[in-house]
């Protein structure tokens, strides 16, 4: 059973211009998406940059404004009352966000950082919260004197663990992890995921885990989106999508990430050239008049995928 | 085999608080004729010092170049800044990582491409700009004409990429250095540059040092791989070769880290820790001792050299003959 449901949800950002500064035109950043959470698991949202991943995640946690559509969490309908700042929803969706530089404020203190959570949602004395800070601490194994220093002292990796620590503090059901290891080397993206696994693991987490690196999102994804102009192409399981993948754009993305064995290059060449040749003749075909992506018809129980314009109803 | 470049014993280094760090540390490599030599290794490894090393673009007050970049005979590290403006541009080239920042925002990308031709050629002005036409068409671009008279915010990043490679083989260069050339893009994009680029190097025969942290790319285009550590190379080897017998400690973690599509393992095995910063690096000794610490201190070697173990195959130390994982829990993995 899934504890949030996500309908038909929809951000359109006006664009004004013209002389009296009027909206012209809107930019439909998310344009109808579905999706629903289950206790544990991990969904992948995946597409080019400017597809709407991050207003997604944004939107969800009530930092941007719904255009239409509704969001259900534990029966209840929370589509207008993600403002009110300590509803048990504000407390339980947690978010990392894309830049992790950017999003931990300079000027204050590792401990101040982590305690903004705690503080906002948990009635805890200066004694509990110090205990629990230190815990968050270790659990993202960092250092004790860490919660002394400020954000710049730290390196990309440790930073991302500071975000982590921040989002795991009031106990969350579901932490939206935007772009969490791009920014980051291998080896210290490897540190990040396996310790995202951890934690899910113990505390029965689920993740909404926003990356445009098909690779990291199979590895840490049961179930996966992809998503094109802000409506999603495909969605499926990680088998729909990487083995039985339906829609043009997510054929013609599988065939783009660079395999890790040299051996049968030639060959993947000639097949990415052969599928970009057929994306390029037949993409016209995958969206509507407006250019938008058609409605997700069901392939099986799991996997959705966006209609063509020669088909009327299913596969 | 005709070899291009030769650098030997290369030491570039930076200069803090009065004393020079070395960011590259004693490297030597030598690319050849229509390759692709990769040069990979973690941020702040020494990768783009490198490549900027051989391109001459540090200022001399702050940086410290010794050793030699032998290029048909002379030595690029000794030549002065107008002797090397015959060599930028006309016989080697660079791709930047940002396009953003190495392209100039007040000129139209045309007439940007166009200058490298103004400097080291001598077509007429009609010449010129059907060439520029051409490279556009060369990089891919469906509509040259509309696009040569763009500035760089117009457009989009994969068309800057492709722009700054039209820069860089307007001249028809020997050698083409590129830092990063696709990790600020999507991999449909990267896909389709990365393509391009064995393309054009197809055609002229020029030597290729592709600078990336991305195995997978490496995968797809190299020909040749060098994994550098802390300012050193660890390893080095044909492209089959390193992927299927890495034997460094370091080459072999970096492999483990790749969340690979059809592995089962829930857990990457990766060495815990980071590189060290400039200052302080370990200068004497093994560098990369620290972070595998259940290795006893024997198997190190007291100066670790680079060793041949196969034709071609070259790895510092003899650490890894007796290297295992150590997972957190303490279980030994081979
Ligand atoms: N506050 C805003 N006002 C207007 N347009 C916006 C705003 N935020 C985002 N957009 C636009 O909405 C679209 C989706 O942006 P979003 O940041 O969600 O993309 P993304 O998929 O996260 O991309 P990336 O991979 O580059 O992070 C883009 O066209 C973007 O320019
Ligand atoms: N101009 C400079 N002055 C001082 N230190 C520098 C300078 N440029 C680079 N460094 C330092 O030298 C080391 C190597 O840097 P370099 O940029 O060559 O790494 P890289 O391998 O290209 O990393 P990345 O993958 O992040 O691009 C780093 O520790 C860096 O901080
Ligand atoms: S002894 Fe091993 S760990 Fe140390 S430098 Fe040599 S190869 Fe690296
Ligand atoms: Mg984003
Ligand atoms: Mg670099």
């Amino acid at each position: 059973m899934s504890f949030m449901q996500i309908h038909n949800l929809k951000v359109h950002y006006p664009v004004r211009g013209g002389i009296l500064n009027s909206v012209v035109d809107y930019i439909y950043a998310v344009d109808g998406i579905s999706m629903e959470f289950e206790k544990g698991k991990a969904y992948g949202l995946v597409g080019e940059s400017g597809c709407g991943k991050s207003t997604t995640g944004k939107v969800i946690i009530g930092l941007e404004k719904i255009t239409a559509g509704r969001i259900c969490y534990e029966g209840v309908d929370v589509t207008n009352s993600n403002n009110h700042r300590k509803s048990a929803f504000n407390r339980d969706i947690q978010m990392i966000f894309q830049d992790a530089h950017s999003s931990l404020n300079p000027r204050k203190r590792v401990q101040d950082i982590i305690a903004e959570p705690i503080r906002n949602f948990l009635k805890l004395t200066p004694k509990e919260e110090k205990r629990k800070i230190h815990e968050l601490l270790e659990i993202v194994g960092m250092p004790e004197d860490a919660k002394y220093k400020y954000p710049h002292e730290f390196s990309g990796g440790q930073k991302q663990r500071i975000g982590i620590a921040r989002a795991i503090a009031t106990n969350p059901k579901l932490i939206i992890a935007d772009e969490p290891v791009s920014a980051l080397d291998l080896s210290v993206q490897a540190q990040v995921l396996n310790f995202m696994k951890e934690i899910q693991r113990e505390y029965g987490l689920s993740y909404l885990f926003i990356s445009h690196d098909l690779g990291v999102v199979q590895h840490m994804c049961e179930h996966i989106s992809i998503m094109y102009k802000g409506r999603f192409v495909e969605t499926g399981s990680k088998y729909d999508i990487y083995k039985n993948p339906q829609h043009i754009y997510t054929k013609r993305l599988l065939s783009a990430i660079p395999n890790t064995s040299p051996i049968g290059r030639d060959e993947r060449k000639k097949e990415r050239i052969l599928v970009e040749k057929h994306y390029q003749e037949n993409v016209r075909k995958y969206f509507d008049r407006q250019a938008r992506v058609f409605d997700l018809v069901p392939v099986s129980k799991t996997h959705f995928v966006a209609a063509t314009s020669s088909m009327k109803g299913g596969f | 085999m005709d070899v291009l470049l030769e650098i030997k014993e290369l030491h570039t280094g930076f200069r803090m608080n009065d004393t020079f760090y070395n960011a590259v540390d004693g490297v030597s490599l030598s690319l050849r004729k229509n390759e692709i030599l990769a040069i990979v290794g973690e941020s702040g490894c020494g990768k783009s010092t490198l490549a900027t090393s051989i391109m001459g673009l540090f200022d001399q007050r702050t940086t410290r170049i010794q050793g030699e970049i032998l290029y048909q005979q002379k030595n690029l590290a000794a030549l002065t800044e107008e002797q090397l403006n015959e060599v930028r541009g006309l016989e080697i080239s660079m791709i930047f990582q940002d396009p953003l920042s190495a392209l100039n925002p007040l000129m139209r990308v045309g007439d940007q491409i166009e200058e490298g031709l103004i400097y080291h050629t001598d077509l007429s002005k009609e010449e010129r700009k059907q060439r520029v036409l051409t490279l556009l068409q060369q990089v891919g671009i469906q509509d040259p004409k509309h696009v040569a008279r763009q500035f760089p915010h117009q457009l989009s990043g994969g068309m800057r990429q492709r722009i700054m490679i039209a820069i860089a083989i307007c001249c028809k260069p020997k050698i083409i250095i590129a830092d990063e050339p696709t990790t600020a893009l999507d991999v449909t994009i990267q896909a389709q540059i990365l393509d391009l680029l064995v393309e054009l190097q197809k055609e002229t025969g020029a030597g290729i040092i592709l600078i990336t942290h991305d195995l997978g790319v490496v995968a797809e285009v190299a020909d040749r791989v060098v994994v550098m550590y802390a300012g050193e190379i660890v390893e080095e080897a044909p492209i089959k070769e390193l992927f299927l017998h890495p034997q460094h400690p370091y080459t072999r973690s970096l492999f483990h880290s790749i969340p690979q599509m059809n592995k089962k393992s829930d857990r990457l095995n990766v060495i815990e820790g980071i590189v060290p910063s400039l200052i302080h690096l370990p200068r004497s000794g093994c560098r990369f001792a620290d972070r595998i610490p259940w290795i006893p201190q024997e198997a190190h070697e007291e100066n670790p050299q680079l060793h041949e173990i196969s034709p071609g195959h070259f790895v510092r130390c003899t650490c890894w003959k007796s290297f295992y994982f150590n997972t957190r829990k303490g279980e030994r993995y081979v």
